[in-house]
């Protein structure tokens, strides 16, 4: 159970017992500070959210000095999301992250809210095959490639993470979305669009998961709308290996928590002794 | 300290037609709760609405053990909130927000409100009138948007009700009675809640005269504990190249009158 969305992990320690999550992957952290976006940066969604943060974040300097040493109190998995807007960025960025105590680093190719970067790569078998590489140059430690579901074929973007070397992929960020309020016939966000997650997205989601672990030889990490323990099986029957949490943290702190109990609760009534058994084992009509 | 419960539905009153005032049994959140914080309900276990809804507290009993908070219906969230019963658990996380209304040693303040804004005000006006003089000045759009007036004329020292069209209390704005005030009384700070023009105003008036200034503000609400970075607002340090944000969950919602822009 490993949860983005998380921040740096520090506003959910007062609910929850930080130790008994697999890993925890920041929020989206950059080079250099970045502002974030506008306000209005969200919107309510029919079972869901749009989002346009816009990867505020204060850097990963900062990170390494101030919320790393905290984080490194916990026995879980710190897995840093990094985000660029250039290869170079990217490059510099993951060669910081490869010096720091960390777990492994999850690529941010597929942010839809900030205007260079980000989604650019993610979107073509080139851009996604060509940063990973660049990356992987770079960094020893894991290295797990976050893929956008705003593609025409997924599995031709998760290929190109497999080809490039790196160690697992995880899917999905959110859907482009837009939502407009009629009285003011303008959109909610201030940045028009925004990406829509929530259990509104689950069965793209869980879609996406199950053709991806069809076309690569390489672990999935499954998110997209879990907020229980049956959500995150379902995943795993698709083919994730593991799965995370997202914007159902805000929901409630301890979401993550009751989902790793639910998880349990399914074993015992199937008997299950070891959770790896099931992941793929959805026996399709 | 917040915790997440399910808190029992005490006390509850309808004020106006689409206002209600909601009281709770939460000691956990009674025992800490500040003036100027917040809650954040959970209206359902359903995935729809999927947010919970950030509501200000409007009043902390540590005696009784309850907090009581009023807001009014307006939209999916709160029209299952506003059926709930008596009786009911109500799933909230709570004391929110860092920054609370900060009575420091002041001797004579003024609160000024406007609409639903005068709510979160009412807490902070009850603890200050221990030990200071409360001005209230508190604006409505028209007679029946009119609420609380009782409770605050308990605890103020003078109360000003206002509304835009005149038809009750004084005609006007709120903020040209605590300007004609704030030549005669003295005043230590002034404390606000309201729509942002009116919180525009009050700013540009506390840093022209040079008097601490406290405003509660609201934005765009997703997890209310710091995570989600949705509730952004610009800090007056901003530039227009670098622009800064802070969170009003976090930082705020009360933030002092010179930090943030409105």
């Amino acid at each position: 159970m490993l949860l983005g969305t998380f921040g740096y992990g520090r506003e959910f320690d007062q609910f929850i017992d930080l130790n008994k999550l697999g890993g925890i992957i920041t929020k989206g952290t950059s080079l250099k500070p970045r502002p974030g976006n506008k306000p209005p940066r969200i919107c309510e969604t029919p079972s869901g959210m749009l989002n346009s943060i816009g990867l505020q974040n204060p850097g990963v300097e900062y990170f390494a000095e101030n919320d790393l040493p905290w984080l490194k109190k916990f026995d879980t998995a710190i897995i840093v999301n990094a985000c660029g807007s250039s290869i170079d960025e990217y490059v510099e960025l993951c060669k910081i992250l490869n010096t720091l105590d960390i777990d492994g680093v999850e690529l941010n190719l597929s942010c839809p809210n900030v205007k260079a970067g980000c989604l650019a790569f993610g979107t073509t078998y080139e851009g996604v095959k060509e940063v990973t590489s660049a990356v992987r140059k770079v960094l020893d430690k894991p290295l797990i490639v976050k893929l956008t579901p705003n593609v025409t074929d997924i599995t031709l973007t998760a290929k190109a993470v497999e080809d490039a070397g790196a160690d697992a992929v995880s899917l999905i960020n959110t859907l482009l979305g837009m939502s407009i309020n009629i009285d003011t016939r303008k959109p909610y966000l201030a940045n028009n669009t925004g990406g829509l997650s929530g259990p509104a997205v689950k069965p793209v989601a869980v879609r996406m998961v199950y053709q991806v672990a069809k076309a690569v030889n390489i672990p999935v990490l499954g998110m997209g709308g879990i907020l229980t323990g049956e959500d995150a099986i379902e995943f795993m029957l698709a083919g994730a290996n593991a799965v995370s949490i997202g914007c159902g943290n805000f929901v409630s702190p301890d979401v993550s928590i009751k989902a790793i109990d639910g998880i349990e609760n399914y074993m015992k009534k199937y008997k299950i002794e070891d959770i790896n058994s099931i992941v793929g084992t959805v026996q399709m009509n | 300290m917040p915790v997440n419960i399910k808190a029992k539905l005490v006390e509850k009153e309808q004020l106006k037609p689409d206002i209600f005032k909601f009281t709770i049994s939460a000691k956990e959140i009674a025992d800490t709760a500040k003036p100027g914080q917040f809650l954040e309900i959970r209206v359902s276990d359903n995935i729809d609405p999927f947010l919970r809804r950030p509501i200000s507290i409007y009043d902390i009993n540590k005696e009784n053990s309850t907090v009581t908070f009023i807001f009014q219906v307006k939209g999916k969230g709160t029209e299952i909130l506003c059926k709930k019963n008596i009786g009911d658990d109500i799933d909230v996380l709570g004391p929110l927000g860092f920054g609370s209304f900060n009575v420091e040693d002041y001797k004579n303040i003024s609160i000024i409100g406007g609409g639903i804004g005068v709510f979160p005000l009412h807490e902070l006006a009850k603890v200050a009138s221990k030990t200071a003089n409360v001005n209230t000045y508190l604006g409505f759009r028209s007679k029946d948007f009119v609420v609380c007036e009782n409770e605050f004329n308990k605890i103020s020292k003078k109360l000003v009700i206002t509304t835009d069209d005149g038809s009750y209390g004084a005609n006007g704005f709120a903020i040209n009675y605590l300007i004609e005030d704030l030549n005669k009384l003295k005043t230590d700070c002034i404390y606000a809640c309201g729509p942002s023009p009116m919180l525009r105003a009050v700013q540009k008036l506390a840093l022209e005269k040079n008097i601490p200034c406290q405003i509660s503000l609201e934005e765009r609400m997703g997890c209310g504990i710091g995570a989600c970075l949705g509730c952004a607002v610009k800090t007056a340090a901003s530039s227009k190249d670098m622009p800064q944000y802070v969170h009003v969950c976090k930082a705020g919602p009360v933030f002092d009158a010179s930090y943030v822009e409105i």
